[in-house]
């Protein structure tokens, strides 16, 4: 519907009384208009910035957020007004699309957040006016490609544990980073390929002379050798070859590939040179294949990123190429003519014909001047004069494009290898962020625990362990401790997840009866630096030790004593006997959570470790683990 | 003589003047522009308390339309064009442009080509709150269209076509090409009493009064705004 011109449909209606008598049948009953407002006024708060507009306005639109009753999900009934906790300056486009019926895109703005924005208030961004829709679309494929890059390069460094042999293989041709041998192989290949450049070069170099006979190039004097070399570049070359097209995913494309193609030039001289040795008619021939040799070069260009860059270039100047080449060709002929011409007249002239003119023409433009020929007349001094500025701009004009193209190639490279460079300290944060959140629940139970303890122990002068976390946080902690109670397994950290493992494959240990028991029953402490294996019970429980003990807490907490740098905790439920020994650690250990460190005394019971001594119950003092590194705490 | 002579040397001063400006490089002259600058024609109607008087819409009523208005035409005023795109949006499906024309001509009265505010409410107003007589009489002015005071069969015919125009090809039944006739025919049948071939005011009026159709279906709109 023409929801722009929205406001002219009355008068659509009240023209359409034009039909009415040259109708033959009766009309249908207008729709009534049940709920008629007046047209009032409504206030959209958006971050804090007012916005207002007639309700008219906003539904004209009725497919979006803003046109049709979702908004009423932000309708805050005491300031009577609609708050949407967004971008105001966003949303000031938005807005004006309402009013004008274009949308359009601001250029200050971050593209994906506009995206986002669009996406929230319903908005399609097809419907971009044409004067914005350009940039919109050209920023939307940049930021698209930088995305892809990213994935790419993070599909590369996902270590793919199932790859064939032959996928392994390929791999370590295309990115020899990933494996020794792989960057083994690939300086390997690039030294024989300098190698057969550098013999190919020498070979013609005159060696000094052989009694007897003239002066001669290295490549005959030596020739055994010279052929030694080839054949082992050869074979190199051509093992190198063959394991490519082993490897490739798609035999059939990497055959048709540039790269491959220039791998077979390279060696085909060499075989074809031994199968026709001997024979002198196609010598000349074969002599003229050597010069294929020298296309071992371009193999450098998978060793190096901007030969690669620099034939890319090229590729995607090929218009701007192409049309320079066309005007060079043009002028040269033109003034080739021009000059010949002229020079008729002059005695011994050089400019015998129009191609040979060619050349002094060619020689002329591009201002080389090797001065062979040169023009005698004074129509063709003039002439010759005029082609050579001509020369100078003809070839000035292409070389810009050429060189801005191969610019924004290179650094879109540069930008691309950065990123890839900044990847790796990227993702170590994020995974170091991760892990905090996961480890700010382990923390905050125990620091509940604490609390609750220290509480419990109305010992007025320990304050509150533990910050006070948000009231979102502890949901959140709430909602974690809930899933652990359903499933009966607890949340561990990362490190002690696989101590246990490693623990559980050596040491059987017997479980105990407890019935709340984690998943590990095997899991034990072995290590006595490590962890104290108590019991922990309940700070508020009455229970003695022993029954504690056996009633194994699901959750424990491991607080990690202060000689560890980095602060792990852990729970594990183990399902210690009493009796399994707590291994006597005289060192004194200092409870320490992450953020603040509760001095310990060394003479905690196990069931009261975080409490102060005086106040422990139980007589378990056959478990003087205190001393241990690793406390265990109740997490309840 | 002289004026050959005066020609030439026209002709050389300018000659002299574009080698002066190749060797200065300002090969380009500066496109001056500005003298015949469209002056937008903006108009600005009379005031809301007159409006109020000459129509029968209230206040409220005449601010929704002038702001609908203004927002389609900025300068104040409606030319054809902007009449016949504002009205294709309504009717995408066939050609709306004929009777947008026909449409036009009937808004604006004094036939300057352009539809003000005030035309536009004035015509607004009587077919949504006119008198019977009022929508008739104005009907009877749309379809008159070289405003003789009489519709013969070619008018007619013109009109119809346009409405059919705007239905479209994707018609169902099949639009066929003598429909438009036939309608009018039957129309004429109706209408034209005296069987004259021509249509007058009072015919008309009689003719709308007796068909009862004609009569529920002219009261429909009256709660459109």
């Amino acid at each position: 519907m023409a929801a722009g011109v929205a406001a002219w449909l009355p008068f659509a209606r009240a023209a359409a009384i034009g039909w009415m008598p040259v109708a033959n049948c009766p009309m249908p009953l207008a729709p009534a208009d049940k709920n008629k407002r007046q047209d009032e006024l409504i206030v959209l708060n958006v971050s804090g910035r007012r916005f207002q507009t007639w309700r008219t306005t906003l539904e004209r639109y009725p497919d979006t957020l803003l046109g049709s009753t979702e908004k009423e999900f932000f309708f805050n009934e005491d300031t009577k007004e609609y708050f949407f906790d967004r971008d105001p300056e966003v949303f000031r486009c938005v807005l004006n699309f309402y009013r004008t019926g274009k949308l359009h895109y601001p250029r200050y703005e971050c593209i994906s957040a506009y995206d986002d924005e669009l996406a929230f208030y319903g908005i399609l961004p097809e419907i971009i006016g044409d004067c914005c829709y350009e940039e919109y679309k050209d920023r939307k494929r940049e930021n698209a490609e930088r995305l892809m890059d990213d994935n790419d390069s993070e599909n590369n460094q996902e270590s793919m544990p199932s790859l064939s042999f032959r996928q392994t293989m390929w791999r370590a041709f295309e990115n020899p980073h990933t494996s020794t041998l792989a960057l083994v192989f690939y300086y390997v290949t690039g030294f024989f390929i300098a190698v057969s450049v550098i013999t190919n070069v020498v070979e013609t170099v005159p060696c000094g002379t052989v009694p007897g006979s003239k002066e001669l190039p290295c490549g005959e004097r030596y020739s055994v050798a010279f052929f030694c070399l080839d054949t082992a570049c050869v074979m190199i070359f051509t093992v190198e070859y063959l394991l490519r097209l082993f490897a490739a995913p798609s035999r059939y494309r990497f055959i048709r590939s540039v790269m491959s193609i220039i791998d077979v030039v390279a060696i085909m001289p060499y075989y074809i040179g031994l199968v026709m040795t001997n024979n002198e008619d196609v010598s000349g021939a074969f002599v003229t294949l050597r010069v294929f040799r020298v296309f071992r070069i371009f193999k450098f260009s998978r060793h190096s990123q901007g030969l690669r860059i620099l034939g890319y270039t090229l590729k995607s100047c090929a218009s701007e190429l192409g049309f320079l080449l066309f005007s060079l060709t043009m002028a040269i002929i033109i003034f080739a003519t021009v000059m010949f011409y002229a020079e008729k007249g002059s005695s011994a002239s050089k400019f015998t014909s129009i191609p040979a003119s060619f050349w002094y023409t060619i020689v002329t433009m591009t201002t080389l001047g090797y001065g062979d020929m040169v023009p005698k007349t004074i129509a063709g001094k003039i002439f010759g004069s005029i082609c050579s500025l001509s020369g100078v701009l003809v070839i000035a004009l292409p070389v810009p494009v050429i060189v801005s193209n191969f610019s924004r190639i290179y650094h879109q490279n540069q930008r691309a290898d950065k990123r890839r460079a900044q990847k790796k300290a990227r993702l170590a944060r994020i995974r170091v962020a991760k892990t905090g959140s996961s480890n700010a629940y382990l923390h905050s139970k125990r620091n509940g625990l604490l609390n609750e303890a220290l509480e419990l122990m109305g010992t007025p002068e320990e304050e509150h362990v533990g910050k006070t976390t948000s009231l979102i946080e502890s949901q959140h902690h709430h909602l974690l401790h809930c899933l652990e109670k359903t499933t009966n397994h607890e949340f561990i950290d990362e490190q002690m997840f696989e101590q246990n493992c490693m623990e559980s494959s050596m040491q059987n240990y017997p479980s105990t009866r407890s019935p709340s028991l984690s998943s590990h029953p095997g899991l034990t402490t072995t290590c006595c630096s490590r962890r104290s294996k108590k019991t922990t019970h309940l700070p508020n429980s009455n229970l003695p030790a022993t029954r504690l003990r056996s009633m194994q807490e699901l959750s424990t907490i491991h607080i990690q004593g202060s000689e560890q740098p980095s602060l792990t905790t852990s729970r594990s439920s183990l399902n210690l006997k009493a009796d399994d020994g707590l291994r006597p650690n005289c060192r004194a250990s200092q409870i320490t959570t992450a953020i603040i460190s509760i001095p310990t005394p060394p003479a905690l019971t196990p069931e009261g470790e975080s409490r102060p001594p005086p106040a422990s119950p139980g007589p378990n003092t056959n478990i003087p683990s205190i001393a241990s590194n690793v406390v265990k705490v109740s997490a309840l | 003589m002289s004026g050959c002579s005066k020609r030439c040397k026209l002709g050389f001063v300018k000659f002299a003047q574009t080698i002066f400006k190749l060797i200065t490089g300002t090969l380009s002259k500066d496109k001056i522009e500005d003298e015949l600058e469209m002056t937008m024609v903006c108009h600005r109607p009379e005031g809301l308390e007159q409006l109020e008087a000459q129509t029968n819409f209230t206040k409220r009523e005449l601010q929704v339309l002038y702001r609908g208005f203004k927002n389609e035409c900025p300068s104040g005023v409606v030319n054809e064009e902007t009449f016949k795109q504002i009205y294709a949006q309504f009717f995408p499906h066939g050609d709306a442009s004929t009777y947008a024309h026909y449409l036009f001509h009937a808004f604006d009265t004094t036939q300057t080509g352009s539809v003000k505010f005030e035309d536009f409410v004035t015509a607004l107003s009587i077919l949504l709150r006119g008198t019977v007589h009022e929508k008739l009489r104005w009907t009877f002015n749309l379809y008159d269209i070289n405003k003789d005071g009489y519709i013969n069969k070619e008018e007619m015919m013109d009109i119809v076509k346009a409405i059919y125009d705007m239905m479209g090809k994707y018609t169902y039944p099949v639009l066929k090409e003598d429909t438009p006739r036939q309608h009018v025919d039957v129309f004429f049948q109706k209408m034209d009493k005296n069987k004259d071939g021509i249509v007058t005011l009072d015919e008309f009026l009689e003719s709308c009064q007796e068909d009862d159709n004609i009569m529920r279906s002219l009261q429909l709109f009256q709660n459109v705004m």
